[in-house]
């Protein structure tokens, strides 16, 4: 479990977060959503040390990672995978030595382990038989599952993923949305998810934690955040005429 | 190996082509102002031999390499930075500065006095087909030229400097790549903006050794 306590976080003169507490559990999605600039991937950020918080603790199954050094830093994020935004694949490596690098980095695996455990991932996100591909030479979508296997190559306890869906058209979206799901049920991991992707939230989100401006406005689950009155979320959520008919017609089934 | 290709083997081109016509610039130029009787013929070897070790081959490669080199780490580093590469090795536990830039550095300290060496042999070559092909002198006195007056410690000194502007090129490009901010634009601003900043640093470094070594 990630444990997110007062949370403290100023850029100059700037404060972005603001007292921010949460707890994800493992072998559940949880969703980190809300408008863009109100400081939702600062928070991610902060989770995994790329952004120093002011104040406050972040805590890795009780380890206080806010005050642990470099090198005890480092043990903590090998437990970490993370899918970036844009994928961030090493351009200069193919797809195979983009999984196989956290594995040569830090394990002792024999290179026919290694092979191994890089067919494992590619076949997890469908991709086997494409390891000699280039980054360039992957489609958007590729990127994101290429990126979602160098994320699960060490067996993470933790998976984050920032934006996992932009850029991508709807129906491969729901690609990357259902392995992620799949991935956390199936080896129990701890998964943080930030989203502006509504369709994400409905099909995915075992946990909604809505951020606005730097605070935790409201958490719940896919179903309450149908229902919930919240104006900010609501003024979020259902902002197209189109989303406010589903969630009228949702409310209805509800009742 | 990657590092020695990218920063050693890739540059061995333009350092050949530079030194070559320029170790060929300096044979003829030296020549054509050598107006007095009193002079003898190997002077013209003997200057360009001078020339070439003393600050041709180290200094104005060196330059030239900070410009092909470092703003090509510059932007390789500052493009991994922008697309969040950098951050990636980061959240896996990799030490990024380690990694990316340690490499960088010595394939510079190591490969560069090699580069320069042979830029040395070629402009001197070079030298030696400008004047021989123009038949401006002969090659017995050309080379005795190329002999007269030989130090072996200008050979050190010309390598140290090399030494010294390779780290200088390298952890100055990679320190803008690094700490880029923002998009493409600024990539290319960071680049430009570590060889501007490399060329100054190598002409104050070169005037500071000087001074220390030779004087």
């Amino acid at each position: 479990m990630i444990s997110v306590r007062n949370v403290n976080k100023t850029f100059g003169k700037q404060q972005v977060l603001f007292d921010v507490s949460a707890n994800f559990e493992p072998g559940r999605v949880n969703l980190i959503i809300g408008q863009s600039g109100q400081g939702k991937s600062v928070l991610a950020k902060s989770m995994v040390g790329l952004h120093e918080v002011d104040s406050g603790q972040i805590l890795f199954d009780g380890r206080d990672f806010t005050a642990m050094d470099k090198s005890d830093r480092a043990e903590i994020r090998q437990e970490i995978g993370m899918l970036f935004q844009g994928s961030a694949l090493f351009d200069s490596m193919t797809v195979e030595e983009n999984i196989k690098f956290p594995l040569s980095m830090f394990t002792k695996m024999t290179k026919k382990e290694m092979q191994e455990r890089v067919d494992f991932c590619l076949e997890r996100v469908n991709l086997q038989g494409r390891n000699a591909l280039y980054p360039s030479e992957c489609s958007g979508g590729m990127q994101k599952r290429v990126g979602i296997a160098r994320a699960i190559a060490m067996n993470p306890k933790y998976l984050f993923c920032d934006e996992p869906n932009s850029g991508l058209d709807p129906k491969t979206a729901i690609v990357i949305d259902s392995l992620i799901k799949d991935i956390t049920y199936e080896y129990g991991i701890t998964t943080i998810v930030i989203t502006h992707d509504m369709n994400s939230v409905m099909e995915i989100g075992d946990n909604v934690i809505f951020i606005h401006q730097g605070k935790k406005w409201w958490e719940g689950d896919r179903h309450s955040i149908i229902t919930t009155d919240n104006p900010e979320i609501e003024a979020f959520v259902f902002a197209s005429e189109f989303m406010k008919k589903i969630r009228s017609s949702l409310k209805e089934r509800i009742k | 190996m990657d590092e020695v290709q990218y920063i050693g083997i890739n540059s061995i081109p333009i350092v050949a082509l530079m030194s070559t016509f320029i170790g060929a610039v300096i044979s003829l130029q030296t020549a054509s102002n050598m107006d007095s009787p009193l002079l003898p013929d190997y002077t013209v070897g003997y200057i360009t031999q001078s020339s070439v070790i003393l600050e041709f081959s180290p200094t104005i490669i060196s330059l030239i390499l900070a410009g092909k080199v470092g703003s090509n780490i510059a932007s390789e580093i500052g493009t991994m930075r922008i697309t969040e590469q950098i951050d990636a090795l980061e959240i896996m536990g990799v030490n990024s500065l380690n990694h990316l830039i340690l490499p960088k550095v010595l394939a510079a300290v190591v490969y560069f006095p090699v580069l320069v060496i042979f830029s040395m042999i070629l402009a001197m070559i070079g030298g030696f087909v400008a004047l021989v092909v123009s038949d401006l002198q002969s090659t017995e006195t050309y080379v005795l030229g190329l002999r007269s007056f030989f130090d072996v410690s200008n050979i050190t000194y010309a390598l140290t400097k090399t030494v010294a502007f390779g780290f200088i090129i390298v952890s100055i490009s990679s320190f803008y790549g690094y700490y880029v901010k923002g998009g493409s634009l600024d990539v290319g601003k960071a680049s430009t903006k570590s060889v501007v900043v490399s060329s100054v640093v190598i002409l104050i470094a070169n005037f500071i050794i000087t001074k220390l070594m030779l004087l």
